[in-house]
């Protein structure tokens, strides 16, 4: 049987339904890990702040679980690549990497359904974003979606199991998540380590929501920088994972 | 159909030891080709590199012509493999399992949904069909994997070692199966059960520390070992038997792998001495031995060189 069509949407989908929907129908709990760290940090902030820096908070938040759908992806990929075996089959198969990676990247999206919702009634009460601010956070959490779905399928694909995997998600949580000034302003971070901060592509995410809603001022030059940067890094990481992630492995 | 053929395909991991080397095959048709050699041997490595899951460090594979180096892509629409390792997904059950294998290979979601079905039937696991997998027994997961590839259109299909842990009867169940399928298909499996590469393989390689040291039918492995027949002696006894070649010790007794004239000759004699003892056309398992022992005797002349 010579099959004439082979169609890309069910490749997606395939990585969907084992990556999200079939595992959500028996570990509803991941419903609420994905819920829990964006939101209980958000919550930290809001309380230390007395209150001041929900606002940031809550783009903060949305920016980390656009950068986390990367992170849990890199640590599911491992899992099924080593422990399961499922991606030499798949790269036996006419499915290429493009499509796997499309798929478990959305089926992040999908677990990350609740705490979205969730975030989205949160702004609409404390926000009120027009609708440039709307699409400027939704253009920065995209932006950070592609790249860190990128890096995590890149360090998935170098593993050889899950605990060297969880080594890397780790390390890459740091640099993403706790170093940089992501649920409040850059500002707060005295000087010599502002520097560090700058090391992550988060800080310059966080930098353009913010000012975006008017919570910090910045000039022309350094958003187009923050803007350029960012974009830069996905690209660049989007090249690597297409390029050197280890499909077929040497 | 062209076949698979294999050619000069050497691989090392780490850049110093070859762990295949020069393996060079043909199996222009379609049918079983058993790969059967000890731990380590190179089974699954050579197995991973036809299913263009590795990269061999030289050489290639043809499947239907396709350079599986060059042109993996193609050779992706031919193929399916069950990896030595695969397991099925915990969280899903047989029929999600094989419903997304066949996503994955392009089919729509109905026809999918179908085929897994019609795929499960054809393996008898229709009262596991919607068991979750991590409920199920492993042989029964043995068999939901190859129920999945099985289910799609690939029709040259690699397995490896698809009955280890499967028992006696589910064994059996398998090999009637792929005894059926046959005709359609092009198989590459592994075993170390020898009995299951003679009652299956239309072709037997056999593979040692990295080389292919024979292949072919059992009739003609058979042939090339000169022996037709194996004489087994119970008993511990001293044999008064002068000039027998390829007599060998064995557990509780020897073993005489011979021609049939000959074994016709000694039989005789043995009967003369009143010394019990069978004759059976030679098994596979006493050409394994035969022939590993032969590429260890070998291997201690050669020198191991660059490949
Ligand atoms: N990923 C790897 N990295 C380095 N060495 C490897 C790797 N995989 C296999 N090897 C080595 O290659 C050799 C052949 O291994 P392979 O798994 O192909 O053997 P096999 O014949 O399938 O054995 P078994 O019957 O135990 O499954 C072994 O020496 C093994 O240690
Ligand atoms: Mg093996």
């Amino acid at each position: 049987m010579v099959m004439k069509h082979r169609s890309i949407i069910s490749q997606v989908l395939a990585s969907i339904l084992i990556n999200a929907i079939y595992a959500m129908q028996n570990y509803p709990i991941m419903f609420i890990n994905t819920l829990l760290a964006p939101i209980s940090i958000l919550v930290v902030i809001t309380f230390v702040s007395h209150g001041a820096l929900v606002g940031m908070g809550i783009e903060g938040a949305l920016i980390m679980t656009a950068v986390m759908s990367g992170v849990s992806m890199q640590g599911d990929i491992s899992h099924l690549k080593n422990d399961l075996k499922l991606q030499d089959m798949v790269v036996t198969s006419p499915t290429g990497p493009m499509a796997y990676v499309a798929g478990m990247g959305i089926s992040e999206v999908v677990f990350s359904i609740p705490v979205l919702i969730l975030l989205i009634i949160l702004a609409s009460i404390y926000l009120h974003p027009t609708l440039l601010q709307s699409l400027t956070i939704i253009a920065i959490m995209a932006v950070m979606f592609v790249f860190s779905v990128s890096l995590g399928f890149f360090l998935s694909t170098l593993t050889t199991d899950i605990i060297q995997s969880w080594g890397f998600s780790g390390i890459v949580t740091v640099l993403l998540s706790t170093i940089p000034p992501v649920y409040y302003p850059l500002s707060y971070i005295p000087l010599p380590f502002r520097y560090i901060a700058y090391i992550s592509p988060t800080t310059y995410a966080a930098q353009i929501a913010q000012a975006a809603m008017g919570y910090v001022n910045i000039n022309m030059t350094s958003l187009a920088i923050d803007w350029s940067v960012i974009i830069a890094v996905c690209i660049a990481l989007f090249i690597i994972g297409y390029k050197k992630a280890r499909w077929r492995e040497p | 159909m062209e076949g698979l053929k294999i050619r000069k395909i050497s691989k090392t991991y780490d850049g110093k030891k070859y762990v295949l080397k020069n393996v060079s095959m043909d199996f222009m048709q379609k049918g079983i080709l058993a790969i059967i050699g000890r731990n380590g041997a190179g089974k699954t490595t050579l197995i991973r590199i036809l299913a263009t899951e590795l990269m061999p460090t030289k050489g290639s594979a043809y499947v239907e012509g396709i350079d599986i180096v060059k042109e993996p892509t193609r050779a992706r629409e031919l193929m399916a493999i069950v990896p030595q390792e695969a397991r099925t997904i915990p969280w899903m059950n047989p029929k999600q399992q094989i419903l997304s294998y066949l996503l994955y290979r392009g089919f729509s979601y109905k026809e999918a949904s179908s085929l897994a079905l019609s795929s499960i039937k054809k393996l008898n696991l229709e009262q596991y069909a919607n068991k979750l997998s991590r409920t199920l027994s492993g042989g029964t997961k043995r068999k939901v994997m190859v129920a999945t590839v099985l289910a799609s259109e690939a029709r040259i299909i690699f397995l490896d070692e698809p009955t280890t842990g499967l028992d006696p009867i589910s064994r059996r169940e398998l090999w009637v199966l792929l005894e059926k399928l046959k005709k359609d298909y092009l198989i590459v499996l592994t075993t170390h059960y020898l009995e299951e590469a003679e009652y299956l393989a239309d072709k037997i390689a056999i593979i040692d520390n990295g080389r292919l040291i024979i292949s072919g039918s059992i009739g003609e492995l058979r042939k090339k070992a000169g022996h037709e027949y194996s004489i087994r002696i119970e008993g511990d006894k001293e044999l008064k038997m002068p000039k027998v070649a390829n007599i060998s010790k064995i557990e509780k007794g020897y073993q005489i792998l011979t021609s049939q004239k000959e074994a016709f000759a000694i039989s005789e004699k043995l009967m003369a001495q009143k010394i019990k003892f069978s004759t059976n056309p030679v098994s596979l398992e006493d050409l394994f031995y035969y022939f590993a022992k032969r590429s260890i005797n070998d291997e201690e002349e050669s020198d191991e060189g660059e490949w």
